[in-house]
């Protein structure tokens, strides 16, 4: 199926070469092999150290490469199917910036729903594009938004045929996906480019019976978390291209902002993790998507909860569902998802990855057992034994349609001062508001702050929601543009 | 030819018995399982490399995790045993007449098919027509039981491994809900001696006291456990071991045991002061 050996890992193959030749360092990281701080080798043992080491000519550099991980951008093109892969160490919030820089200056108009990660909108407030939203739609029972609807989007094209890109998140982060081809041959019918944030997508690419990935569907760019479902270090993720758009204009915009020490544990994490799931990646996700099926099984069988999956599946908002996800509609049971995160995180020492109003989410992937999801499952029916109440005085969320009054460039860069949130209604926000996880905005710069926007945040913070992005560390204040 | 089984009880403390044989070696999906016959000990078995039971001094496991909570409560019917592969606890229950039913849910098929094979000495009643054989997840198993046994034993291995499950708050809250009205849960409590070992003991303990109302530890003397210290705990909706005990009915019952007799049951609940306070500090 492909067409170089994945059983070669070059930056993996580099560094042990390297280390091999007991090379005496007069170059940086000081730390020197970990003997300049043996506390921090301690803890993180000599290996992990010997080998956080600076570019040099046998290891390549990240920023011009030639060598290795030129090479290992090749085997990470073939394994994702796509016409190049760039290895990204400033997470996938640098991809997803490069993504709308490559393609968008400033005053170009962006096609994208309005649920995108912050990342999305940073980049606008660097570039100065202009975004064009897309309502998502929600499901009126969980309280989530939803994929991308072809109708949105052709709507959206029509009233701007000006715009260079369309922006897709793909899966969301509850693990909803979008027509994704149609999407992609609609906007290149009208000269726009697709860039995917498929941050949360790694394993479409490996896994059979997936959704379909961003680049076989033909999507120009694609921003993936390796390190979400993929097994590399925290932070590392890929930026995979398809031919319509030039290898060298991408890089010099990723190297606009991207580190030039370019960490090689997290780059030799991507090529060690890129070649497991290109040698093993069908039986890994296999093994992902049974034990994610089995509890969610289990999670329905305790009442109360609902853990859905394809069953949403309407052909067009939400086209496809990634059933790797397990996402628990709560609200039932009268807790919403923030208090059961809560609770399992004090009560049950599980940490999973996100509780809002009406639901949660549970990451499972490479590196779960079984057993493991036995707490997981016995803690949940717990939870409902020891804490149902009645539903009654829940908030259940709608999708907010946003008041974009100006540029979230403008209205960054614009004369500010700080308010009470309480009396901020009226006013344009200057700043993000948002709950994180997921670390989708509430509310972003240009905005219309409204009293339904103030009583969502209320509510969130009341219910234990991590809000963040505000200058105020407390979220008590915002800051307001002066007009 | 000297050949030495070697436990490692801390980093920096071991414990050795010389063997006469190595009877078998596997591994199971969980674990690994081997068998070993000594001239002191007799046959043991090991999971991953930590001493479970040996043919010399299981009695005194076996007796003080059964006839104390049968003791107390002598018309205990419907029982629940949780881990025990060795077979030890069913034996020692099936002694009991007015049982009628024992669920035992292990987790691992093969230690069973390896202790039946090497350890009748225990695994002699796992056949008896009152015992039902589950080989699941303990967990799973008793998410589904509500107000179903007068007594759960969690005869498990230590929390670090397929055991570490039955040590967690989701699995004693789903004991209590398990249990009738007048339902005893007794477990391992693992030791108190050894740092590790303690802070296992210590967070069972917080655990098990925030669902029962009566929450008691005892202990006993096991020469081949870490430090030999080994404690136990008991916990119920209703009775209490030390007043509840009906030393008439039990000793009437004329039952001949190794280690346990009513005057241990009333003494074992009484504790060094540095276990005490390790109970009492358990919440901090």
């Amino acid at each position: 199926m492909h067409s170089l050996w994945q059983g070669k890992a070059p930056i993996y193959e580099a560094l042990q070469k390297y280390k091999s030749m007991r090379v005496l360092p007069f170059d940086v990281p000081g730390h020197k092999q970990g003997r300049g701080n043996p506390q921090l080798t301690e803890f993180l043992g000599e290996k992990c150290l010997s080998v956080d080491v600076n570019s040099m000519k046998p290891l390549d550099n990240l920023v011009h490469p030639v060598s290795v991980i030129k090479e290992a951008e090749e085997l990470a093109a073939d394994a994702f199917g796509a016409e190049h892969a760039f290895f990204m160490v400033n997470g996938t919030t640098a991809a997803v910036q490069a993504m709308i820089m490559s393609v968008c200056k400033q005053g170009d108009k962006i096609i994208m729903p309005r649920n995108v990660h912050r990342s999305a909108i940073n980049a606008l407030i660097i570039s100065g594009a202009i975004p064009v939203y897309v309502n998502p739609g929600v499901n009126k029972l969980l309280g989530i938004p939803l994929g991308m609807s072809i109708a949105e989007v052709q709507k959206a094209i029509q009233e701007n045929p000006d715009a260079k890109a369309i922006f897709v998140n793909n899966p969301t982060y509850y693990g909803i996906c979008s027509d994704l081809r149609s999407i992609t041959e609609l906007a290149h019918r009208h000269n726009m480019h697709v860039l995917v944030d498929e941050a949360h997508g790694t394993h479409f690419y490996f896994g059979e019976n997936m959704p379909i990935s961003a680049m076989a569907a033909g999507a120009d760019m694609s921003a993936v978390s390796m390190h979400k479902t993929g097994g590399s270090l925290t932070q590392s993720s890929f930026l995979l291209k398809n031919g319509r758009l030039s290898t060298g204009h991408v890089r010099q915009t990723i190297n606009l902002t991207q580190t030039t020490s370019g960490s090689y544990l997290l780059l030799s994490s991507l090529d060690i993790s890129r070649r497991n799931l290109a040698l093993d990646g069908k039986n890994i996700f296999q093994k992902v998507s049974a034990l994610a099926h089995y509890a969610r099984e289990e999670v329905n069988k305790i009442g109360g909860y609902y853990a859905f999956s394809t069953e949403l599946i309407n052909g067009d908002s939400v086209f496809d569902f990634d059933h790797t996800k397990l996402s628990v509609y709560t609200r039932e049971i009268g807790l919403a998802g923030i208090e059961v995160y809560d609770i399992l995180r004090d009560d049950y020492g599980i940490q999973i990855e996100l509780g809002d109003i009406g639901n949660i989410l549970a990451i499972i992937s490479v590196g779960d057992r079984e057993l493991a999801l036995e707490r997981l499952v016995s803690s949940l029916s717990e939870i409902k034994r020891l804490y149902m109440k009645d539903k009654a005085g829940m908030l259940d969320h709608e999708y907010i349609n946003p008041t974009v009054v100006m540029t979230p460039q403008q209205a960054f860069y614009s004369n500010q001062h700080s308010v009470a949130i309480t009396n901020s209604t009226g006013y344009i926000c200057g700043e993000f508001v948002m709950s994180y996880p997921p670390g989708i905005p509430i509310l972003a710069p240009g905005e219309r702050i409204t009293e339904e926007i103030i009583d969502y945040i209320t509510y969130s913070k009341a219910k234990g929601c991590f809000l963040t992005g505000t200058e105020d560390m407390s979220v008590e204040n915002i800051r307001i543009v002066e007009e | 030819m000297e050949l030495w089984y070697t436990e490692q009880h801390t980093d920096s403390v071991r414990f050795s018995i010389k063997v006469d044989k190595a009877l078998y070696s596997g591994q199971s999906e969980f674990q690994r399982i081997d068998v070993f016959s000594s001239l002191e000990f007799g046959v043991f078995f090991t999971l991953d490399g930590l001493m479970m039971v040996t043919e010399k001094d299981e009695f005194i496991y076996h007796d003080m995790i059964v006839h104390v909570p049968m003791a107390t409560n002598p018309k205990i019917k419907n029982v629940l045993v949780i881990g025990a592969g060795d077979g030890g606890t069913v034996r020692e229950l099936t002694r009991y007449k007015a049982i009628e039913h024992i669920d035992m849910v292990e987790i691992d098929k093969m230690v069973v098919d390896v202790c039946r094979e090497y350890l009748p000495q225990t695994a002699c009643k796992l056949d008896d027509p009152r015992v039902q054989l589950y080989f699941e997840d303990g967990l799973k198993f008793i998410r589904s039981k509500e107000n179903a046994y007068d007594l759960i034993v969690v005869d498990s291995t230590d929390p670090f491994g397929p055991g570490e499950g039955l040590f967690t708050r989701e699995f004693y809250g789903n004991c209590y809900k398990a249990l009738k009205e007048d339902g005893i849960l007794v477990n391992q409590h693992e030791s108190p001696y050894y740092k590790e070992y303690a802070k296992s003991m210590q967070r069972a303990h917080k655990r098990i006291r925030e669902f029962f109302p009566v929450c008691r530890v005892y202990q006993a003397h096991i020469p081949t456990y870490p430090s030999g210290h080994w404690l136990f705990g008991f916990a119920s909706k209703t009775y209490d071991p030390l007043t509840d005990i009906d030393e008439q009915a039990w000793n009437d019952l004329g039952l001949k045991t190794g280690y346990y007799n009513t005057e241990i049951h009333k003494g074992c609940f009484a504790l060094p002061n540095y276990v005490k306070e390790l109970l009492i500090s358990a919440d901090e």
